[in-house]
């Protein structure tokens, strides 16, 4: 029962190693050192990263940026409610705002053209869900993230939100049309 | 001042009066709450079963709030402070420092625990347990909160000073046992955790009475999950101590090398906590050198600290096995194990289910980038399942199947119950988990009440595969409810039903006698691998690691390019 009791060395840091935990200790080691370097790796040579750009705003700053945009490139309304869908230039700022419950605009975007995509919360907090391609940001009101995407198939993209917000939080619903030249 | 104390006769322990009335008082409240959070599971997971769809979408979200604060607040910490106090007044054979605190402990937890449900039943703070700000709850909520931390505060309070009436008295000699040890950090960590708690949660609280305007939502994260993620840690203390407890109990397994075992402890305590960050990777505004400082060099020497106990636990059983006999082939010594014996058996899949799903699946996960596919999936609960029901629940259930008789002198009720079911939890939970991670995979999200989203402007659908997992997910919940039901009626049944044990077993007024050292451990080393079946599976382990890991990457490489 030894586990319950006192360690019979008195001084248990010169308790000695067994082999198979030395041996273990050191290929764990090795694996966890691995999965470190990965991150770094990743960051340099891998696609897909978040730089952790971001600036501090406010609901109505952004706000009014969202809406400058929307005057700016509307294409089109949809569906019964009027949502306007936004065709920004390539290569240039997008801002999308997330708020009770919708996502605001819907946008139209080029394949194969880089855009810097703002996200931001009007109100509460909600979570960026891009499906079927599964990408996940968290959005955080007072903060406005930029995430620099290069959309490379062409298709219809629905954004849900999978942070919970409120009673609606599931019908909380926008769209990114990504199309060809 | 006479102090009483009765010895066990069938395990040896002894029982210092105050000590066992709170034991038995602290487990027997977490086990009532287990079976109201069960059911409240129950409900959630009949709501995400698509076919079925319970509950309405604001009923849902109430449930769901208290799942999770009843689960994995009330149910776990009340039986924690049980185990603090059996780890110091019990295993050190020592009267348990100031009973009173440790009354006005346990009623200031159970008053704030009925303080924050009775706001969750008023409907008005269904913010979930993590309540972001700024969605507001009701003050109470908070208070409740509050109220509950300083209990188990003050619970931690009780297990040091108890560790020090323990030095003072001499009623051991040398270090502590490693058990005792192990719930000494679970402890430290809980005394960080609470401050955490208090620097994020009072604000709160006067934020929703109107003292304070405005909380930044972002540093509320930060600092939730400093609490919301160490808290975790001391729940992987706990259940790991309480492994090494099992194993000496069932197997008088010793633990392989002390150093080793407490060393990885010591680790638990340095650098677990730091690892808050991989709960905001995909949050705005913060620095990515951190993040990768914090979720790398923070967790994994956490991580390698729970692959160290992950080998040396059934290693210690291996090696006691093995001086019994059982020494044919890699497997006897498992294959021989008590299988029919739910204290092992609990502990046992509670091993592998924390270090298989659990473990791997949150590695992965933190991963900075790979948690982009993952961020607020039901991938998420999928994760956290497999530690705190397969891991911390499980290893507490093992435990009490061995307390019933030796603390409440109670003979199992429907023992047959008792030997199937750490198998129909075990599995249920296994199950449930592993689709909710498929569906979280396919993108499905976490609290979430209508996959098919009635309601919204625009229409998206789910492939049918997405639908069978949460399907699955559903029955195998159900299973798992199971399990966790025949617990309780196990553990109730005994306590009023089961037989009496009727061992001599008086309280007296004598000191009992000093703690004896363990037994020295035999030379045996040096002469190859004491334990070879238990590094083998290991290694099984880890090329499961290995490959998850890259099939992860690789999910991330297919989707669009982003910085
Ligand atoms: C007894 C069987 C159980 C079942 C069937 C069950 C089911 C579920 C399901 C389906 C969810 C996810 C809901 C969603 O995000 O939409 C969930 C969430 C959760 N469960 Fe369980 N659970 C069980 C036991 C437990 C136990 C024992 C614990 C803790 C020790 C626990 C802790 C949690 C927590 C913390 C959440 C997250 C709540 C949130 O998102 O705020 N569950 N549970
Ligand atoms: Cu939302
Ligand atoms: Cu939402």
């Amino acid at each position: 029962m030894s586990a319950l009791l006192p360690p019979s060395e008195r001084i248990w840091g010169n308790a000695p190693l067994d082999k198979v935990e030395g041996t273990w200790i050191a290929i764990a080691l090795v694996w966890c050192l691995f999965m470190f370097f990965m991150m770094p790796y990743w960051h340099v040579f891998g696609k897909q990263n978040y730089s952790g750009e971001a600036y501090r705003t406010t609901p109505a700053a952004y706000s009014a940026k969202v809406e400058a945009m929307v005057e700016a490139h509307t294409v089109r309304k949809e569906t019964d409610q009027q949502i306007p869908v936004v065709r920004p230039p390539a290569g240039s700022d997008v801002y999308l705002a997330g708020r009770l419950w919708s996502w605001y605009p819907a946008l139209e975007l080029e394949k194969g053209q880089t855009y810097r995509l703002h996200i931001s919360s009007l109100d509460w907090q909600h979570g960026f869900s891009l499906q079927p391609l599964n990408v996940n940001v968290q959005v955080v009101p007072g903060y406005e993230m930029v995430l620099t995407i290069t959309p490379d198939k062409s298709g219809e993209y629905t954004i849900i939100c999978n942070e919970y917000c409120g009673v609606l939080h599931h019908a909380m619903m926008g769209k990114i049309y990504v199309v060809d030249r | 001042m006479s102090e009483l104390f009765r010895t066990c006769p069938r395990s040896g322990l002894v029982f210092h009066k105050p000590a066992e009335t709170l034991i038995k008082l602290n487990a027997v409240t977490a086990v009532v709450f287990l079976a109201v959070g069960g059911i409240l599971g129950l409900l959630v997971v009949m709501t995400r079963w698509p076919a079925v769809h319970l509950l309405s979408s604001e009923l849902f979200y109430q449930v769901l709030t208290g799942h999770g604060i009843i689960m994995l607040l009330v149910w776990i910490i009340f039986f924690e402070i049980a185990i603090l106090y059996f780890c110091s007044s019990t295993l050190l054979r020592s009267r348990l420092a100031t009973p009173r605190w440790a009354w006005l402990a346990y009623a200031l937890m159970l008053g704030g625990a009925a303080i924050t449900g009775v706001a969750i039943l008023q409907g008005g703070s269904s913010v979930m347990m993590t309540s972001y700000v700024p969605m507001p709850a009701a003050p109470h909520f908070y208070l409740g909160l509050i109220l509950f931390a300083v209990g188990a505060l003050i619970g931690c309070f009780v297990f040091l000073g108890t560790l020090v009436v323990a030095k003072n008295e001499r009623t051991y000699e040398g270090s502590i046992p490693l058990v005792t040890f192990g719930a000494l950090t679970a402890c430290i960590i809980a005394i960080f955790t609470i401050a955490s708690g208090a620097i994020i949660l009072i604000p709160t609280f006067l934020w929703s009475v109107g003292y304070i305007s405005e909380i930044d939502p972002l540093m509320y994260r930060v600092i939730w999950w400093g609490m919301g993620h160490s808290s975790q840690q001391i729940n992987v203390s706990a259940h790991v101590s309480v492994w090494y407890a099992i194993a000496a109990i069932v197997f008088g397994a010793r633990p392989m090398s002390e150093r080793v075992s407490r060393t990885a402890f010591l680790l638990y305590i340095a650098f677990l906590q730091l690892a808050s960050a991989h709960h905001i990777l995909v949050d705005p505004g913060v620095g990515t050198e951190w993040k990768i400082f914090n979720t790398s060099y923070a967790m994994y020497l956490a991580v390698l600290a729970s692959m160290v106990h992950g080998l040396t636990v059934p290693g210690a059983i291996e090696v006691a096995q093995r001086e019994k006999g059982y020494t044919n082939g890699m497997f006897e010594w498992l294959r021989k194990a008590p299988w029919g014996n739910p204290v092992f058996s609990g502990m046992f899949i509670s091993l592998v289910g924390f270090g298989f799903l659990g473990g791997i699946t949150g590695v992965v996960m933190g991963t900075e980038q790979i948690n982009l596919i993952i961020h607020n999936t039901i991938y998420v609960p999928g994760h956290f399942h497999p530690t705190v029901v397969l891991g911390t629940t499980l290893a507490f259930m093992a435990l009490t199947y061995f307390l019933v008789p030796v603390l409440f002198r109670r003979e199992l009720f429907l023992p047959g119950w008792a030997k199937w079911q750490p198998y129909v939890f075990g599995f249920g939970t296994a199950l449930m988990s592993l689709f909710m991670m498929g569906a979280g995979t396919l993108g499905v999200a976490r609290r979430h009440w209508d996959m098919a989203f009635s309601g919204a402007p625009f229409s998206f659908e789910f492939g049918g595969a997405a639908y069978m997992m949460m399907g699955l997910t559903g029955i195998f919940g159900v299973v798992s409810v199971i399990g966790g039901a025949m617990f309780v009626i196990v553990v109730v049944g005994s306590l009023v039903l089961g037989k009496k044990i009727e061992d001599k077993s008086e309280y007296t007024t004598t000191r009992p006698a000093i703690l004896p050292l363990g037994p020295a451990a035999p030379a045996h080393h040096g002469k190859g691998f004491v334990a070879p079946g238990t590094f083998v599976l290991a290694l099984v382990f880890l090329a499961t690691f290995v490959v998850y890991y890259f099939l992860n990457w690789m999910y991330l490489s297919s989707v669009w390019p982003m910085n």
